[in-house]
């Protein structure tokens, strides 16, 4: 089958590959170009473990054609922090213990990055419905809302989103 | 928020605690929110190729025949794996610990026992060809009658699961076909009692579903050995277990894990990691296994669903005189770790209660279901929920609050209990008191001034005199029922070694055990407190003679049999499950 050249930014970094037409962007961005911050949960959309931002809108990645992302900017949780310097949400989150085995973190985060970038002061409702395509099977997540609320008060949030 | 109360046991707790109720950060938290810990999905090869396996369609079938030639031709397949490519392709999880026979294959060769075992295994360089080659191979079924239901599969002509086991039931220490547990003679306490509470329970199966599906990458590493990344809860329980599948020293396998993305117990049975290895091994190349969602949910093995019968006896003041359970653990095809779940619900019984009469006949079911495993307190959580549905049915049988009746039946420090150990930290009377006081439950006087520190031993830590039997005793006719066939003097903390009903030899002519170590017997103290079992209503209960059933035997404390050797090691494993193999 016909590969597809495929060429878009990671993180802010230009990267290209060569994709099959059936090819999703989590395959692409795990096993094509190393980036391990989306996990596989499902494959089907439900867990939301791959979600990544695709020019600022919430994308699960399992079921985003790797070939549709041509030209665009992919956010995955491995480019949150700026070098050693944790983003707002990465340090609530770890100040409110807001993980357990650390499988649904990355989208958490990313789906948290979206709403506070939408919404800069969400109510605790807001949060739930904003994470509400992420599964925690760890059953952690009053520590999850609780930590981005904190990280929305912070104030520091508005400037990197 | 965490709350210590420092009016309960504070002579027994330390409260200069450098952690506990203080925060700390985990030494994982950092790798967790940069997307950085290391999953074992989350590792990159040169050249890494994809597994996938046939599963069986059927519950239980014969297999006739197994054609993979059109599938060795697809594009991209590098190697296909059949029953027979396995070195040792028969094991059971605690054979690490010589707990019970292999029964389980990596890959079925003759037949398939439930719906999803795995048959033939692909090898090819992308996940879709393993998936398209995996549609191209023939398995001619014939297939057989099956059995789903626990009490079904116990009754003779029933379709025999596991050949290993071809009685449905997992074999006790060679000789019976379940767990045991007898103290002091429930059927003349039944006869004293005021209400008989009988009732029947029955659980599901439960998928731990962990966001991260089972799975590992192994890879062959310099000096001949293998690197394998691991989803497994007990990393060297699984090395272990590759090890002996795979005919391997240990040595040769190098184990990568510990991060483990959810597990609550579904990632304890190497699913995976046999046939990962083999296929490096096979191929010389770095090989992923990783189940998929649906995989993981159908056939990623569940909490054995389990069915319980409880009989109560009950007198009119409140008092439990006897408890019987009779339970059956559903095992799925293949044992696992369900003969060790049905010991830990042995042990567990009667609950956390003073219960003077307790019987309980405990057994592991083989049926053509996908085999259960490991899963939060698996053994424990569904009889747990069991009895305490029957605690408020028995509560509700002679007119008492469900609390105060938990509190009147609790076990207390220094009680015996039916498994004849001492009691010790007992606080499930602060617990009731504690949940009470935080609902909002009114409780009586009597009742809040209760304390597990007091009011136990005595009387309480003597052991009855208790009538064994035979049933359920392996190649005998007609043992499922049936009278005692002897009563073990008040005091005897075993059967003593010259009555063990079976040293002649197992059905497979094991050696027999050497020796069964034994415990330190316990000296009750002398009974000169008095019985403590006292009674929670404000009224004084009817005057109750003791009887043989209700009160413990007055013999005095008996002789203490000379002390036995004490053994550690392996061999205390073989104490517990009473057999040892090889």
């Amino acid at each position: 089958m016909a590969k597809i050249p495929v060429q878009f930014r990671l993180n802010g970094s230009d990267r290209a590959a060569f994709v099959g037409p059936s090819d999703n962007l989590l395959t692409l961005l795990r096993r094509g170009l190393n980036d391990f911050g989306p996990k596989y949960g499902c494959g089907q959309g439900t867990c939301g473990t791959c979600t990544v931002l695709v020019d600022g809108d919430l994308q699960l990645s399992c079921l985003t054609l790797a070939a549709t992302c041509e030209g665009k900017h992919v956010e995955t949780v491995s480019g949150m922090a700026e070098g050693p310097v944790l983003h707002p949400l990465q340090q609530a989150f770890m100040d409110h213990f807001a993980a357990q085995c650390g499988f649904c973190t990355p989208g958490m985060l990313t789906a948290a990055k979206a709403l506070l970038a939408a919404n800069p002061n969400p109510t605790r409702a807001e949060v739930i419905d904003g994470i509400s395509g992420n599964i925690c099977r760890c059953t952690g997540y009053d520590a999850i809302i609780e930590a981005i609320l904190a990280a929305a008060r912070g104030g520091q949030a508005k400037r990197t989103y | 928020m965490l709350e210590f109360r420092k009016d309960l046991f504070a002579a027994e707790r330390d409260d200069n605690l450098n952690i506990v109720g203080k925060g700390a950060q985990r030494q994982d938290m950092p790798g967790h929110v940069t997307g950085r810990s290391p999953f074992f999905d989350d590792h990159a090869f040169e050249g890494l190729l994809h597994l996938k396996v046939v599963r069986s369609p059927h519950h239980h079938a014969r297999i006739r025949a197994i054609d993979t030639t059109a599938a060795e031709r697809a594009p991209g397949v590098k190697r296909i794996l059949r029953g027979a490519d396995v070195p040792l392709n028969k094991n059971t999880l605690l054979s690490l610990i010589n707990f019970g026979k292999d029964d389980e294959p990596t890959l079925a060769v003759s037949k398939v026992s439930y719906k999803g075992e795995p048959v033939v295994a692909i090898i090819a360089e992308t996940e879709q060809q393993a998936l398209a080659a995996r549609a191209l191979v023939r398995v001619d079924y014939d297939v057989l009658p099956h059995v789903f239901d626990v009490e079904e599969a116990l009754k003779p002509g029933a379709p025999v699961v596991n050949e290993t086991y071809p009685n449905n039931y997992f074999e006790y220490h060679d000789r019976y076909d379940h767990s045991k547990l007898r103290f002091g003679d429930v059927d003349r306490a039944f006869a004293t009692a005021d209400f008989i509470v009988d009732d029947r329970y029955q659980m599901s199966p439960i998928e731990h579903a962990p966001t991260e599906t089972n799975g590992s990458i192994a890879a062959p590493e310099q000096n001949d050995r293998f690197v394998v990344h691991s989803c497994a809860q007990g990393l060297f329980f699984s090395l272990g277990t590759a090890a002996k599948i795979l005919k391997l020293e240990s040595n040769r396998l190098h184990f990568i894990g510990g991060t483990v993305g959810g597990g609550f117990g579904g990632k304890v049975d190497s699913l995976t990691e046999p046939l990962s290895i083999l296929g490096a091994m096979m191929t010389g190349q770095p090989v992923r296994y990783v189940l998929d969602r649906e995989e993981e949910m159908l056939y990623g093995s569940p909490r054995g669903a389990e069915r319980i019968y409880i009989k109560d006896g009950i007198l009119r003041d409140g008092r439990i005189v006897a408890r019987r359970i009779r339970s059956y653990f559903d095992a799925g095809a293949y044992t696992r770790l369900s003969s060790y779940a049905a010991i830990k619900c042995t042990a567990h019984l009667p609950g956390p209660y003073t219960i003077p009469n307790v019987s309980a006949d405990i057994y592991v079911a083989y049926t053509n279901r996908c085999p259960s495993t490991a899963m939060r307190g698996f053994g424990i959580t569904a009889v747990d929920f069991a009895l305490e549905v029957h605690m408020d049915k028995g509560a509700e049988a002679c007119g008492m609050d469900p609390m105060e009746f938990r509190i009147l039946n609790a076990y207390r420090d220094e009680d015996m209990k039916a498994h004849r150990r001492v009691a010790k930290n007992t606080a499930l009377i602060e617990c009731v008191q504690v949940v009470a006081e935080k609902a909002g439950w009114p409780l009586s006087d009597e009742a809040r001034r209760q304390s597990s520190l007091t009011g136990g031993g005595g009387a309480r830590a003597l052991i009855p005199a208790t009538p064994i039997d035979d049933n359920g005793r392996i190649g005998r006719p007609e043992t499922r029922t049936g009278p005692a066939t002897e009563t073990l003097p008040a005091g005897a903390m075993r059967i003593p070694m010259t009555k063990q009903p079976i040293m002649e030899g197992s059905a497979e002519a094991r050696p027999t055990p050497a020796a069964v170590p034994q415990y330190e017997p316990y000296r009750p103290t002398p009974a000169s407190m008095p019985p403590a079992y006292q009674p929670m209503p404000a009224a004084p209960p009817p005057a109750m003679p003791p009887t043989a059933a209700t009160a413990p035997p007055p013999a005095a404390a008996p002789a203490p049999a000379p002390a036995q050797p004490t053994q550690h090691g392996a061999v205390r494993f073989s104490s517990v499950f009473g057999t040892r193999r090889r």
